[in-house]
């Protein structure tokens, strides 16, 4: 079965998930804190990047106008974004750059499908690294397991 | 670790070696606990990636805290400033939000209580980014686990994959399934530590999903984060929408405390098929 659909991700259209997948803008490496926005080598202005607007806009009634996004290089392969800003509302989100089947189906292949074992186990004798659950609060990990496997590991 | 025979004497390598010693942090950041574990050698590179993999924990959480009435999320929302005036990470959350949407058919919202709030795909898209953050200094066998949602990168030790323990939802301090992998991300969705937090996006109530708790798997955590949420408010539903996308595994704990998983979880401990129920 997990072949089969591996295969079919590998020969098929960009489905929903392929698209959700393979064509996330990762940026190489984050804005810095500071705000100094990261490989903006576009000519046209980044969205968000606030060093400038479109024809016809003005900083405070919101921007006009399509911003083509800078080249990212993902792990799949180049990725380019434009997005349309109607007086600052997101309007539309057009993939400019996707990467190639070839790439994609590539970085696929390399996936090793995980197992599951269903056993009911205390954590001391699972030799686990981590923990998933419902998501904690920060007053909810001190009782977690996942702090009892920090705290051992550290 | 297996009990070492007495008089046996570890070879000092193994123990002295600081590459195997990895690198390990806790920070507390967005209301949660990040649990960074990494296994590759702490050369300076991925000490300082670790820092900026912190920091950019912090930076996320102002921009987009809707618990903070100053971040440019809130800001946004309330429409004193656009788009434009964000940081170009609000741009790309928004995108993936739509996108988002699409692929859970409405399930997953960027507005789940009508108000603008991206928060169920930024936890996931930040822990995604953390590790990759690590990944590009050289820290290729990592796990960073926030608040129950794991990214994981290639394995534990050299030749042994990952092994992260689900927890139970009825019985606190229990884990109920085991998933293991290399270069995974887990997520679970579910009521146990937060009730019913998560809102059924067609009917803006809390959704009744009769499931306790749903793990999806899968490679990236943005996306089997939003799609973990979706297939919790989507409740029976849930199933055959995880079985429809390449890529992902789901396994749930259902309120009448019965187990399902997919199809495409192979040699699952106890059992030839996956529609036997198994109380937990």
């Amino acid at each position: 079965m997990a072949m089969r659909r591996a295969a079919l991700l590998a020969t098929s259209s960009v489905t929903g998930l392929v698209l959700l997948l393979s064509l996330k803008p990762h940026h190489t490496t984050p804005s810095a804190p500071a705000g100094t926005g990261s490989g903006a080598a576009t000519s046209s202005p980044t969205p968000g990047s606030g060093t400038g607007h479109s024809s016809g806009a003005s900083g405070g009634a919101g921007a006009t106008g399509t911003f083509t996004g800078a080249v990212e290089q993902t792990p799949y392969g180049p990725v380019q974004i434009a997005v349309t800003l109607s007086h600052g509302e997101l309007t539309k989100v057009r993939a400019l750059q996707t990467p190639s089947g070839a790439s994609r189906s590539r970085a696929i292949s390399g996936y090793a499908v995980p197992t599951l074992t269903r056993e009911a186990l205390g954590a001391q004798s699972a030799h686990i690294q981590a923990v998933s659950g419902a998501s904690y609060t920060s007053e909810g990990y001190t009782q977690s397991l996942q702090s009892a496997l920090d705290k051992a590991g550290a | 670790m297996p009990d070492t025979p007495e008089g046996y004497d570890v070879p000092e390598t193994a123990t002295s070696a600081e590459g195997l010693r990895g690198l390990r942090h806790v920070e507390h950041a967005m209301g949660t606990v990040f649990s960074f574990d990494i296994r590759d050698a702490p050369t300076r590179a991925v000490r300082h990636a670790l820092d900026r993999a912190v920091a950019w924990l912090h930076q996320v959480d102002e921009v987009f805290s809707t618990y903070r009435p100053g971040s440019q999320i809130s800001r946004l929302s309330r429409g004193e400033i656009t788009l434009a005036d964000c940081d170009r990470d609000v741009a790309e959350v928004l995108w993936l939000c739509e996108n988002a949407e699409r692929l859970t058919d409405g399930w997953f919202s960027r507005a789940p209580g009508g108000r603008l709030d991206p928060t169920g795909l930024v936890k996931g898209w930040a822990i995604e980014r953390a590790s990759v953050i690590l990944e590009r200094a050289g820290a290729r066998n990592t796990c960073v686990n926030g608040g129950g949602d794991v990214q994981l990168r290639g394995e534990c030790a050299p030749g042994v994959p990952w092994r992260v323990g689900i927890a139970c939802p009825a019985r606190p301090g229990q884990l109920c399934a085991l998933v293991t992998g290399r270069d995974l991300a887990v997520a679970t969705s579910g009521t146990a530590e937060r009730g019913a937090h998560i809102l059924d996006p067609h009917t803006g109530r809390p959704a009744d999903s009769g499931l306790l708790s749903i793990t999806l798997v899968g490679r990236h955590l943005t996306d089997i984060d939003v799609c973990a949420t979706a297939a919790f408010a989507m409740g029976p539903r849930a199933r055959a929408w995880v079985e429809s996308l390449p890529g992902v595994e789901a396994f749930a704990v259902t309120s009448d405390s019965h187990t399902w998983w997919t199809r495409g979880f192979p040699g699952v401990a106890g059992s030839s098929s996956s529609s036997v129920t198994w109380p937990v």
